[in-house]
């Protein structure tokens, strides 16, 4: 019998790879699992489709991603190192096919030749038409597991922390490291990635005794300290802020508190890093053949799991701790028939194992996808051994990562452990334990054959690509990087890429140093989508805010449309009706009679003082100081670059007290913008600008029946078109402004947002009785495009001037607003620019967004802004930018929709469809 | 994430705040067209310390100048601007 097996008990816990019912131990990993099942194939390579199996123990795993859960539950890439077994557990290898033993993909490897580093850049720079050819090929061939399609039934939390001592890594440093913090009275947060407090107690027992670990924890946790298993310090960030992601239930595994994982933002006063370090791997030719192990993994795997990878081992190493490898596989029973270290001087002469010196792995061979045999060359000769396990060793690497993550972080080269170590750091954070030292190493014994000896397991980059970038002139480590794309794998290299940094520096001529790193970038471990996304997914993304007469709308069964935080009605279809006949008849109701709707969502300002004539206009481009009391105008804000970007309503209501209404999506935009404009640009004003968007509601009444509306629900006379009133409406105090924006004599009523629904009552009954109706969204748009009104995000869509969109003739002559000096820009009055036009079909239907073209396949000159109807007369219409538009009235154009495979003839017009002299709103 | 100081609240995460723009690009509505329209578009960007204007948009909503340093985020000033910051 070879490969791997476990001693004792299989275990009680079912689970599934690739469809075969297996069983494990608790505590097992995935991995630990599988090799305790005999299997030791467990993925094909990214790039090649080399079988691989399992090289290590914890998360730098390159080899053995598997794809585990199913349906939404699932997750592709998990390392299977880093996976505890649970009850019904599904797991699936992943890009291969049809099956893992056997892979058509696997071809490539034979073809590797053809597939060097740096094809994807010479493919993507090749000729187009190869790429096309290439890229369904590589797009099948090359990849990771499948993203679920199914939605995530569970949910994912987000959680802030803080504490004054951060401590990384439950280690035996990290545990010391934290009892002393919470001895001294310090709030402490100890984080394990691992579901084991101590792990390495439990590998090499012999340091410590594993009992200690548990002792150190309950004392932490009886200080107060907190202590959170599974979770993985990813990030960290200005100012000491770590983030980490927690494991509530497995990869797959059904929550058992419906919380899957939870995100920590922490806060700390004081960092300490006791994250370890990982085993580097040698490289020789077929290093990555299922059954070469890392050797403190071997060591794990024996030690905690109880599953022995191998029966007949060799150990390579070239440093002292893969002799307790050796020491725990003959103790479980395998034999070690040769240990072979790169150093010269005899190291562990008594270990009694047969140790050939200045000797390292040559190559090694395999049958059925596991290894069969070693070579060597010792004292000149080649020496072969018919094996079924290679534990290797080439020194530890400390995991700085999170040192380097804080900024302006620095690390110090260890020549004799061959180990960058954490240095200085600008945030308070300290390195303890394996990551802050590394033991000595010997040194490195040239492969023989680079091309086939791997540095980077998961992208499939050897020592001989290093040489290829090398060659083609790549010198710098990060371009390196990029071309042979080592190092950007789901592992990030932690395995892989001191051993390219060496390659390099050798080729350089330089020290290890001098080379130089790339940037340690967060997450340390693969995060899923889930854990960032928190509780935002679905409807939570946005809160959503409530009309204050959404009840009054919601009886009457509209079509609701979102619209900034809010959703407006957008039509009351009455029964058969669909949406368009039932705008079209609200929107014939205020053109004939009168209709009334919600404009509750526009942006509010309340101005008062003796500055806020002053303040408005500096943020108004049109004059406001010269609006009589009980007087209003139209006006329009641009950003200090010129260009409009709101337009609204300005009423003075007082001597001192003016209400600004500006639309309703740019709303937290213009709230900021008056808050910038009073706050930094004139602080020495006497004025105060409060933001009432949400204080009042508003309902508008228009048609040429609003007056009488008017007239029988408040004493005083309806105000004139642009005047305001004060009165009453059901008792209710009440501000009429005179406004329109349909086109008609129309009036808004505002109203304390609480009150609101008597005064829709009262309004709706005398509505109703001259024969109109509540009209929604839909009507107000066909009534604003035929009268040529603008709308934020429509036409004015930040690239125009007052002049493209026809307002410069009520731009205040005075200047001094924001946005004049801008405005002034040369650029801004050239001929060309696009500018507002009306646009009459000549037949069929101008289609929503289309492009106005000369021809078909002739560039674009303008675009639909808005498309509509004539409301009484039908008819398709429509507002639209068209290069130097003002000029071209009569002109015939194309508006064609690719996408919606529309298209319509029609003639530049001037944009007014309606009453073009606006005698409806004096009537 | 930085942890900003605002003269107001205190030390507060900067997902509180938003960066607005450089102080030398504020302009003044009454500047000469030449030199607002330098000062809006040709910053500075040193590297090193420079002047940030900063906003408590999700906390006072005050407006904050910070000397921030570019490469570093040390913050070495920070005073809130407004009529309560007036001598």
């Amino acid at each position: 019998m070879s490969g791997p097996r476990r001693s004792g008990e299989p275990g009680t816990i079912r689970f599934t790879f690739d469809g075969k019912p297996l069983l494990a131990r608790p505590g097992d990993t995935l991995a630990a699992a599988l090799l305790a099942n005999g299997i030791g194939l467990v993925a094909r390579s990214f790039k090649y489709h080399r079988p691989r199996g399992i090289m290590a123990a914890g998360v730098e795993e390159p080899n053995a991603l598997v794809t585990v859960g199913t349906a939404g539950r699932g997750e592709p890439n998990t390392r299977a190192t880093d996976l505890f077994v649970y009850d019904g557990m599904v797991a699936r290898s992943q890009n291969r096919w049809p099956s893992l033993s056997f892979d058509v993909g696997s071809i490539l490897g034979l073809a590797a030749k053809a597939l060097p580093a740096g094809f994807y850049y010479k493919t993507f720079f090749g000729s187009a038409k190869r790429w096309l050819l290439y890229e369904w090929f590589i797009r099948r061939a090359a990849g990771l597991g499948d993203a679920p399609t199914a939605a995530d039934p569970d949910r994912f939390a987000q959680r802030a922390g803080f504490c004054d001592v951060l401590v990384v890594g439950a280690g035996p440093a990290g545990l010391a490291a934290a009892l002393a913090a919470v001895e001294a009275g310090d709030r402490v947060i100890l984080v394990e990635q691992d579901s084991l407090l101590a792990p390495s107690l439990v590998r090499d027992p012999q340091e410590l005794d594993p009992a200690w670990a548990e002792a150190t924890a309950e004392r932490i946790r009886a200080l107060g300290g907190r202590i959170l298993l599974r979770t993985t310090a990813i990030g960290y960030w200005d100012d000491n802020l770590i983030t980490l992601s927690q494991r509530l239930a497995e990869p797959g595994e059904r929550p058992p508190a419906g919380t899957a994982q939870r995100l920590w933002h922490v806060r700390a006063k004081r960092v300490v890093l006791a994250t370890g370090a990982l085993e580097r791997p040698l490289a020789f030719a077929h290093n990555d053949r299922p059954g070469v192990m890392l050797s403190q993994a071997v060591r794990t795997y024996v030690r905690r799991f109880g599953v022995i990878p191998g029966q007949r081992a060799v150990v390579a190493t070239n440093n002292d701790d893969a002799y307790l490898t050796a020491a725990a596989l003959r103790d479980a029973g395998t034999e070690v028939v040769a240990v072979l270290d790169t150093r010269p001087a005899p190291a562990g002469a008594n270990s009694g194992f047969p140790v050939h010196n200045d000797a390292a792995p040559l190559a090694t061979k395999g049958a059925r996808h596991h290894l069969r045999e070693v070579s060597a060359r010792v004292a000149g000769k080649v020496v072969r051994w018919q094996v079924d396990l290679l534990a290797i060793s080439g020194g530890m690497t400390p995991v700085v990562h999170l040192h380097m993550q804080a900024g302006g972080a620095t690390l110090s080269w260890d020549e004799a452990s061959q180990a960058f170590l954490p240095s200085t750091a600008r945030q308070n954070v300290t390195s303890i334990g394996a990551a802050a030292g590394a033991d000595p190493v010997g040194p490195t014994l040239a492969a023989e054959d680079p091309a086939k000896s791997f540095i980077d397991f998961q992208n499939d980059v050897t020592l001989g690509d290093v040489d290829l970038a090398w060659a083609e002139g790549y010198r710098s480590v990060e371009h390196l990087k990029r071309y042979t794309t080592l190092g950007m794998a789901t592992d990030q290299g932690k395995t892989s890429n001191m051993a390219a940094l060496g390659r390099l520096a050798e080729k350089q001529g330089v020290a290890i140093p001098e080379a130089g790193l790339t940037t340690f970038r967060p997450p340390y471990t693969p995060v899923t989508m889930g854990l960032l996304a928190g509780r935002t997914e679905r409807d939570a993304g946005a809160h959503q805010r409530r009309l204050a007469l959404y009840q009054v709308h919601q009886a009457k069964g509209p079509i609701w449309q979102p619209l900034g935080y809010w959703k407006r009605p957008r039509a009351y279809p009455k029964s058969g009706e669909n949406l368009s006949q039932a705008a079209l008849r609200e929107a014939r109701a205020v053109r004939t009679a009168v209709g009334m709707t919600d404009v509750s969502t526009l942006a509010k300002f309340e101005v008062s003082g003796p500055d806020a004539a002053a303040l408005l206009e500096l943020i108004c481009a049109t004059t406001v100081a010269k609006l009589k009391v009980g007087r209003g105008r139209y006006t329009f804000m641009l950003r200090e670059d010129g260009l409009v970007f709101d337009d609204g309503t300005v009423w003075r209501l007082g001597v001192d007290r003016y209400l600004l209404t500006s639309s309703t999506g740019g709303a937290d935009r213009m709230a900021a913008h008056i808050s910038y404009v009073r706050q930094f640009l004139r602080p020495q004003f006497k004025v105060s600008a409060v933001n009432v968007q949400e204080h009042y509601a508003g309902i508008a009444i228009a048609g040429p029946k609003a007056t009488k509306v008017l007239a029988a629900l408040i004493d005083d006379d309806p105000p004139r078109h642009m005047s305001t009133v004060a009165a009453t409406i059901a008792r209710v105090p009440v501000l009429v402004l005179a406004a329109s924006y349909s086109g008609e004599r129309a009036f808004e009523v505002y109203v304390e947002a609480t009150k609101a629904e008597a005064v829709w009552n009262a309004c709706e009954a005398e509505v109703t009785s001259l024969g109109g109706c509540p009209y929604g969204m839909e009507a107000m748009e066909f009534l604003r495009i035929e009268k040529g009104h603008l709308v934020v995000g429509g036409e004015i869509d930040g690239r125009l001037t007052p002049h493209d969109l026809a307002l410069d003739k009520m731009l205040n002559k005075a200047g001094a607003y924001v946005g004049a000096q801008g405005l002034a820009r040369p650029a801004l009055t050239q001929p060309g620019r696009k500018q507002l036009v009306g646009l009459d079909a000549l037949s069929g239907t101008i289609p929503e967004g289309a492009m106005l073209v000369q021809a078909p396949g002739q560039p674009a000159e303008g675009h639909v802004t808005a498309a509509g109807l004539r409301v009484l007369d039908g008819g398709s219409i429509a507002l639209g930018q068209l290069d130097g538009g003002f000029a071209r009235h009569g002109e015939e154009l194309l508006a064609t929709s690719p996408t919606r495979r529309q298209s319509a003839r029609v003639r530049v017009v001037a944009p007014h469809f309606y009453d073009t002299l606006g005698e409806r709103y004096r009537e | 994430m930085m942890l900003i100081s605002c003269p107001h609240c205190g030390p507060r995460a900067q997902a509180e705040f938003t960066y607005e723009r450089t102080a030398d690009s504020v302009i003044q509505p009454d500047a000469a067209p030449a030199e607002a329209i330098e000062h809006l578009i040709a910053r500075a960007n040193p590297r090193g310390l420079d002047d940030e204007v900063w906003r408590h948009t999700f906390g006072c909503r005050a407006w904050l100048v910070m000397t921030r340093h570019r490469v570093t985020h040390a913050i070495e000033a920070i005073r809130a601007v407004g009529p309560e910051a007036l001598p």
